[in-house]
């Protein structure tokens, strides 16, 4: 008989190194509670437009179910040019600036491979999306953390930046409209940003996601700035702006040479996103925008709600100006995010998600997803203010 | 013309006067304060542009949409096309009149193509209905033709669907 043998001593260590998601603990929690209501949840609340799955229905009938090119269906590319165009005055060549992924977390990946060499820093903003820092790991680079703060409004400044600049930065990971904070930048902080940028001869990876989600003012993508496009890889997708999560579809957008060398990696890797997902998304950049500027106005509604209800019930909250994320600050209570967390989870079965799992940076904050309904944002304030009195008793 | 109200068209639409509009047509008995918590506003401000919506005549009507068969009142509807003759000097707009003051008819609506007008009925039984269209509806002069179609079920009215809305499964905790 051959001896047994122990399979993790097969995981390489690069993956060993990536430390445990803190969400993790909060599923299992959930799980198994009745009368929950989740403000936890990172993706719409809507169903995909019908006219949406209407044409992927449509396209399955037909028989497209084949590969697309490595680039993506071009006339999706061609579509994605004419809208960038129009929005930004961009010019993206849909032939060699354009690649379509998996969602915008292949791009990620995808990017990050693309430009990291062992050894090299990537400056991450925080508090941030989950992935940066372990995409930055598991290329090999070293994660230099910036912190943005509750007084810029979670804004990067260029005084907070300049300091973790070193001369082995070779990157920076920018995401605004920011998930947890939902801070946007405006023009001139993103100039003072992109100066510093070109002085230090740096990159860019721009996760625009939430770029459709933009309240107040209008959404400026880093490369529409002077001198940009060549250093910043732009990466987006449907999931956010057109309710598509599950259907996986993002892109990246840059310089032909960065686009070509992130295609290298997706054609091993990914072969090319769903066919079903792409023709889905030409529908929705061709005929989705009615749908999308009604959802932007139902979450225009909730953010007014659920902000006005934060600082009604004692948990100062600044108005997020995109994404779908509150981010009340919880200090004053005394107790940290987690314990917070798990406490209105335990106590008044609401779910919220702690800002430290977005970084250090995120520690006395919560991030709440306003992709929920008013009954149940309500229903979870009311638990909240029961739930901080209780504490202030 | 009998119904001229002042109605003042609302150009460049002001983005809180949408929020206040798609809120009242989604649900009509959401509360000022309400409004208020939904669009930054205070609850007077609201109520005041809700009157001056109400005054120039951008909100015409509230109304409630009532499942009739689950009180045990079991209307029956019908549409009914028309062909209609006009005369001269006189547009539709008579004719369309002398129709829509029947309390049976619930709608009424000019069209292009084989037909002029479409109306909805409304009545207790199919007799009701078709007795409604023989004795008042066809005897009018104007009217050439009719041709009653019976509804069998509605499945959406007015944007609302009526049975068993779509309902999305997410993850409790995603990022």
């Amino acid at each position: 008989m051959r001896p047994p043998c122990n399979p993790s001593k097969f995981v390489a260590d690069a993956v060993k190194e990536i430390p445990p998601s803190g969400i993790r603990r909060f599923f299992d929690l959930v799980s198994g509670l009745e009368d929950v209501i989740s403000l936890g949840v990172g993706e719409p609340d809507f169903i995909t437009p019908w006219h949406i799955r209407e044409m992927c229905i449509h396209s399955l009938e037909k028989g497209q179910t084949s590969y697309t090119s490595n680039y993506g269906l071009p006339e999706l590319r061609d579509e994605l040019t004419r809208t960038y165009y129009r929005r930004y005055g961009l010019d993206y060549n849909p032939s060699s600036e354009i690649l379509i992924t998996t969602g915008v977390s292949e791009a990620l990946d995808i990017a990050i491979r693309t430009v990291v060499n062992p050894g090299d820093e990537v400056i991450v903003v925080q508090p941030s999306y989950v992935a940066y820092v372990p995409s930055v790991v598991l290329a090999g680079g070293k994660p230099v953390i910036v912190s943005t703060h509750r007084d810029d409004e979670f804004s990067l400044t260029a005084e907070a930046l300049k300091p973790a600049i070193t001369d082995k930065t070779k990157a920076i990971i920018l995401n605004f409209p920011s998930n947890p904070t939902g801070a946007i930048m405006v023009k001139e902080g993103l100039e003072d940003i992109a100066d510093l940028v070109v002085e230090n001869d740096l990159f860019v990876i721009s996760d625009e996601v939430y770029e459709c989600l933009t309240y107040e003012g209008k959404h400026v993508p880093l490369s529409s700035l002077d001198g940009m496009k060549e250093r910043t890889v732009m990466l987006n997708g449907f999931s956010k702006a057109y309710a598509m999560t599950g259907l996986r579809l993002g892109f990246a957008m840059g310089s032909p040479e960065i686009i070509h060398s992130m295609m290298m990696i997706h054609q091993y890797s990914m072969l090319c996103a769903p066919i079903t997902a792409q023709i889905g998304a030409i529908e929705a950049l061709r005929h989705g925008k009615d749908e999308v500027a009604r959802m932007v106005r139902e979450y225009d509604r909730r953010r007014h709600f659920i902000v006005r209800g934060f600082n009604r019930i004692g948990l100062e909250c600044c108005k997020p100006k995109g994404a779908f994320y509150a981010f009340p600050y919880i200090g004053n209570t005394g107790l940290s995010s987690s314990t917070f967390a798990e406490r209105l989870l335990d106590e008044k079965k609401v779910v919220t998600i702690p800002g430290d799992v977005f970084g250090q940076a995120g520690e006395g904050f919560l991030r709440c997803s306003y992709a929920a309904s008013i009954d149940d944002i309500r229903k979870a304030l009311d638990r909240m203010e029961d739930f901080v009195d209780g504490l202030n008793q | 013309m009998s119904n001229s109200l002042t109605f003042v068209p609302v150009t460049n639409m002001d983005e809180k006067i949408r929020h206040i509009l798609e809120i009242l047509e989604t649900d009509a008995r959401t509360s000022p304060e309400e409004i208020a918590s939904l669009t930054d506003m205070s609850a007077q401000e609201v109520s005041q542009a809700i009157a001056k919506l109400e005054e120039t005549g951008v909100i015409r009507h509230y109304k409630t949409i009532v499942d009739w068969d689950l009180v045990g009142e079991n209307y029956v509807y019908a549409v009914i096309e028309l062909k209609v003759t006009l005369e001269r000097n006189q547009g539709y707009q008579a004719i369309a009149e002398r129709i829509y003051k029947f309390p049976e008819v619930r709608s009424v609506r000019l069209l292009s193509g084989n037909y002029d007008i479409s109306l909805t009925v409304r009545g207790k039984s199919m007799k009701d209905v078709a007795f409604f269209v023989a004795e008042k509806i066809a005897t009018l002069d104007q009217v050439q033709s009719t041709s009653t179609h019976f509804v069998l079920k509605t499945y959406k009215e007015d944007g609302v669907i009526l049975h068993e809305p779509e309902t999305i499964q997410r993850l409790p905790v995603s990022f």
